[in-house]
């Protein structure tokens, strides 16, 4: 866990974020998309439930550390050297933001 | 004689169970319902479902094994459960939750013990298959501060043996569990960056570790008195950008196929072949997106394969003979699994989007039947039991 912490931050110093990331949240039939593919894609490493599984836990207090916007940076760019794939171009940065936030605050089911 | 026969004529009475209602395993399976904790057990011959088990957990990532005889099925879910299905009774026998997160399960060629493979806490624990009662707890500890590592690539090998890697050390470990004796393990150090998944050939000699950190995977001939590791398939890779790897590719489905092995290549969309007895490569056939699994049907003749997200709803047929893709099509969104009957003649594909598990005729490649399922993925079936590694 430690190790996955100091790579997301090392992550995070490399990229930035900033007025990319305002725009449009998604609407209620892309919300819904969304939450799907988080459930069963991000869930294939990360645990349907999130809690964790090749990929690190994305429940509330995993999260408690990182803003929704570096969360957002890590969705869409990735983390080098672990298995944590770049996800924008399937993803939009407000996609992205949309679902660190509710990471932040409990993901919906 | 007389009191023998009544008293099968009563239990026949009682139990409502006439002879005719007798039937074996080899054409039964089950289908994992991920989002639901249930399974489904189906019968092959007449190609429907039979009965739905319920209560199994969080099985995301489910996997199983079968009992030698066919008849129970243990299922690995995610949270740690590990759960006994009797297919005759369609019930559940025996259930632990032995860990907080785990992976996957292998079943001893004695059929005695079953290990399942965990990430929290992790390491190993084996487990009697009759009771489901503790044998052995094999933490996965490494380097100097007793840090544990997550447990992948876990397969059971001829001896009551296992063999499973670390993920997080970049080792494999071979366990001898001797009957009536201590277990004992044997370490393989560094076999390479980040291992991610395993497969053990069906003789059960060669296990091959793939790796995500590097191009190239890591071999040990388990025939060796005292097994190596070796790399083979150095920089598949040649050193081009891979692609994001939206899904890590499953080498438990590596597949066979006469004298050449064809594995996803990671990262890329291409299925690498491989000389089965060299381990060199003869050559790569590429395909519409990155392999995560690729399967031989029982013949050995063609070669099915799935892709990742978002190329998920699209499956190819490899022809062996000619290593040229010969045919393609759209089952729908998130075609995760696919399992042969035991000869070849159908497949079984799940599609989990669509809430359907498909079979198809592999000689001409129609849709015979289409079974409604909740979020269905994982597909076994009994003849898993009679396989090594399986």
């Amino acid at each position: 866990m430690s190790c996955w912490r100091t790579m997301l931050s090392a992550a995070l110093a490399c990229g930035s974020l900033g007025a990319a990331l305002a725009g449009a949240m998604p609407d209620a039939s892309r919300q819904n998309e969304l939450v799907h593919l988080v459930r069963h894609d991000c869930g294939s490493c990360h645990g349907m439930t999130l809690k964790g599984g090749l990929g690190g836990a994305l429940l509330p207090a995993e999260l408690a550390h990182f803003s929704s916007d570096d969360i957002a940076h890590v969705i869409l760019d990735g983390v080098p050297g672990t298995p944590m794939p770049p996800w924008r171009g399937n993803l939009s940065p407000e996609d992205a933001l949309w679902i660190a936030e509710k990471l932040k605050e409990g993901f919906p089911k | 004689m007389k009191q023998a026969l009544a008293f099968i004529f009563l239990t026949i009475l009682c139990t409502g169970v006439a002879a005719d209602d007798l039937r074996g395993t080899g054409d039964m399976g089950i289908v994992i319902e991920r989002a639901a904790g249930a399974v489904q057990i189906i019968d092959t011959t007449a190609r429907t479902r039979i009965a739905r088990v319920e209560g199994l957990g969080d099985l995301s990532h489910a996997s199983a094994v079968f009992s030698r005889d066919g008849r129970y099925a243990f299922v690995f879910g995610r949270d740690g459960g590990l759960t006994k299905i009797d297919l005759l009774t369609q019930s559940v026998v025996a259930r632990v939750v032995q860990a907080g997160n785990s992976i996957g399960g292998a079943i001893s060629d004695d059929g005695k013990l079953v290990a399942v493979s965990n990430y929290k806490p992790g390491g190993v624990r084996i487990f009697d298959t009759q009771t489901l009662k503790p044998v052995a707890d094999i933490p996965a500890t490494f380097g100097s501060d007793g840090a544990r590592s997550k447990v992948v690539g876990l397969v059971d090998a001829p001896g009551r043996r296992f063999v499973f890697t670390l993920y997080d050390a970049g080792e494999t470990w071979i366990v001898d569990c001797p009957e009536g004796q201590d277990i004992r393990v044997t370490k393989l150090t560094e076999i390479g960056d980040l291992p991610y998944d395993a497969l053990i050939t069906g003789d059960g000699r060669h296990y091959i570790a793939g790796l995500f950190g590097e191009d190239g995977l890591a071999h040990i001939d388990l025939w060796a008195k005292q097994p190596t590791v070796r790399r083979i398939l150095d920089n598949y890779g040649r050193g081009e950008q891979k692609l994001p790897v939206y899904k890590m590719p499953h080498l438990e489905g590596w597949a066979r196929a006469g004298d050449r092995i064809f594995l996803p290549a990671i990262g890329r969309h291409e299925l690498l072949v491989v000389d089965a007895y060299n381990f060199e490569e003869i050559g790569r056939i590429p395909v519409h997106g990155q392999p995560i699994f690729a399967i031989a049907r029982p013949d050995g003749r063609q070669v099915w394969v799935n892709f990742a997200h978002p190329l998920n709803d699209t499956i190819q047929v490899v022809d062996v003979p000619s290593l040229k893709v010969v045919h393609e099509f759209k089952p729908g969104k998130a075609a995760l699994h696919m399992e042969f009957t035991p000869r070849g003649e159908n497949v079984w594909i799940s599609v989990r989007d669509a809430d359907r598990v498909d079979v198809y005729d592999t000689q001409t490649f129609k849709r015979l039947k289409a079974l409604t399922m909740d979020k269905p993925s994982g597909i076994f079936f009994t003849a898993r039991a009679n396989r090594i590694g399986l």
